[in-house]
């Protein structure tokens, strides 16, 4: 029964364009060179990582994979996401629930100082930590004297790590915060939960999917960053290489298939962070879909 | 020709009064809010402290170390011969690219929101691959896709194109890092352009490219310029993908992020601090215009 309306929706929409469309023969032009144009740049580099990968052979990519700088190059890279996406989600849902339920002055200047890492190159982001904590920088040499690593070792990494991934998590959750309101919150709180129990079962439930996005956008580029991260790292193989910058090492030293096997993994990262980012919107699509259905 | 412009001008004052319709009684709301709500101390406590440790110390750091060079031996440093190379490539560059984006971001746009066709909604998803492919993964496959022996460097090289190791090799991967800005931006203007404007130009008896050039043009004209502002600032400070493909060649193809590396690596502190001054200053001015520009392109959203 709906399905017939739908149609004949359809039907009546596409009358309504005829006197609005270009003719077949400009619409195929178009679609031709824009898929040209897709083609060549989201396609093929895509299918190029892992024709490369894959260039000799399944053993040699598994070989290359669990040599051991690029596993420990793999191992860190989990390790520094696992440390530093968790710090961006505290940081976003503190922020978010500042922000989205209550008002201040100075808001809109807090929201622009968030989104300061995304207009800042990465290259400066790291160099603003070799400043600080660098052998020449303001707590160099209190850091040496007191043989602390922070520069060149992984507390350096994470910091670059942090900065560049800071406004993900945020960005996604303080407008779906805005527009829940906060008339739940204040309902539950009336009904005796306290704050803890409110935030919990009232808010989590209801920002889950802008979380769960904003999540992996941050863990994507935690795990992707290079420039930031090439700065302070030092690249010592088998101990400051993360993903990233062990590609780059493969490839100056003339592997290009070890470098395009590590490079795959990260190339499946964008792919499954894609797909879930799809997924969720398609999901919200059909909700909208469904709740306009309703109203009407 | 005189009844188009009243005709889009008209347009736009319809939208403006939309949007004041529909913003006025969410203003109404927000200060009628009433608030109950606990924690707002500890979480802005802790935002202010994390935003401190994270953002504003370290940038601060980079503030205090810059003020403490004259102006003569900062300008001596921004603007060595090498530098203004690096600052030209990387605008140039930048500019080319994003026109690129400009040019064929909108286009794919107005296919993937107008026509239908097989396998149209696996194009609209990949549109955000380059956001979610690693720089440096960007870099590697499209050098190696355009060198020598990739699979389109083997036709291209040897017609004295060449993609990889030179200035046309950074463009191409500043286009890759910067795709998905212009279509995103014009994708949802498109969607909510009205087709009875088409529909009102076409009765008038304007062809398809009049109406095309007269009355929807220019409602699209600045989201895609939002979109062009949006992928030149992501291209001014890109590294990874570029370290890949630029062949990094003073003076031929070393971008300014690239050069600011080179200063830290010769433990060349200062020489690094004015270069990524320099690249700041001109970051934060993008982002005052991409402000302005936002707010224009939103008068054609509601």
């Amino acid at each position: 029964m709906s399905q017939t309306v739908l149609i004949r929706k359809r039907d009546l929409v596409r009358q309504s364009q005829r006197g609005t469309e270009e003719s077949p023969v400009v619409k195929w032009t178009l679609i031709t060179i824009a898929l040209g144009f897709a083609f060549l740049f989201l396609l093929l580099p895509l299918l190029n990582v892992f024709a490369q990968a894959l260039a000799k052979g399944w053993s040699y990519y598994r070989s290359a994979l669990v040599e051991p700088d690029s596993w420990s190059a793999i191992r860190l890279t989990l390790l520094v996401a696992a440390i530093s996406v968790p710090l961006n989600v505290v940081f976003g849902l503190a922020a978010s629930w500042a922000i989205a339920k209550f008002e201040f002055r100075g808001k809109p200047l807090l929201i622009t100082m968030i989104d300061l890492p995304f207009s800042v190159s990465p290259v400066v982001a790291g160099l603003m930590f070799v400043v600080l904590f660098g052998l020449q920088g303001y707590f160099g040499q209190w850091l040496g004297a007191h043989d602390i690593k922070i520069i060149f070792a992984l507390p350096g990494i994470v910091l670059a790590t942090v900065f560049v991934t800071f406004p993900f998590v945020a960005r996604e959750l303080i407008p779906v915060m805005q527009a829940t309101g906060t008339e739940q919150e204040q309902a539950a709180l009336t009904l005796g939960a306290n704050g803890w129990q409110t935030f919990w079962h009232v808010t989590l439930p209801s920002v889950k999917w802008g979380l769960i996005y904003g999540v992996i956008l941050c863990n994507a580029r935690a795990m992707g960053e290079f420039g930031a991260v090439s700065v302070v790292s030092g690249h010592i193989a088998g101990k400051t290489d993360t993903m990233p910058l062990r590609v780059d090492k493969l490839y100056t030293e003339y592997n290009a298939p070890a470098a395009f096997a590590v490079a795959s993994l990260l190339a499946m990262l964008a792919l499954l962070t894609l797909a879930i980012r799809t997924i969720l919107e398609w999901r919200q699509a059909r909700r909208e879909l469904i709740a306009g259905r309703v109203d009407s | 020709m005189s009844h188009t412009p009243l005709l889009s001008r008209r347009i736009c004052r319809f939208h403006l009064a939309i949007g004041a319709a529909t913003l006025r009684p969410r203003l109404r709301m927000a200060k009628k809010r009433f608030n109950a709500l606990p924690g707002f101390g500890l979480t802005m406590g802790f935002t202010l402290f994390y935003l401190s440790a994270v953002v504003l110390i370290p940038f601060a750091g980079l503030v205090v170390r810059t003020l403490g060079l004259s102006w003569p031996e900062f300008w001596r440093l921004a603007t060595t011969a090498r530098a203004l190379a690096a600052y030209r490539l990387t605008i140039d560059s930048s500019l080319v690219a994003a026109l690129a984006n400009a040019l064929f971001g909108a286009l794919l746009a107005w296919v993937l929101v107008r026509y239908e066709f097989p396998g149209r909604r696996i194009i609209d998803a990949m549109v955000d691959f380059p956001f979610a492919l690693p720089t440096a993964v960007a870099g590697l496959t499209l050098a190696n896709l355009f060198g020598p022996n990739g699979w389109l460097g083997r036709y291209l090289v040897p017609l004295g194109i060449h993609g990889a190791f030179s200035p046309l090799g950074i463009v191409l991967a500043l286009t890759f890092v910067g795709l998905p800005f212009v279509v995103r931006t014009l994708q949802p203007v498109l969607q909510n352009l009205e087709r009875e404007v088409e529909e009102a130009a076409a009765t008038l008896g304007a062809g398809r490219l009049r109406t095309f050039v007269s009355v929807v043009a220019p409602s699209l004209f600045p989201a895609v310029l939002t979109g062009f502002a949006l992928a030149f600032a992501r291209a001014i400070g890109e590294y990874g993908s570029i370290v890949f493909i630029s062949g990094n060649i003073p003076f031929k193809t070393e971008i300014a992020p690239q050069l600011i590396v080179m200063r830290l690596e010769e433990y060349d502190y200062t020489g690094a601090i004015a270069l990524a001054v320099v690249l700041l200053v001109f970051s934060f001015l993008l982002l005052g215009v991409i402000n302005v520009l936002e707010q224009w392109s939103n008068r054609f959203l509601h």
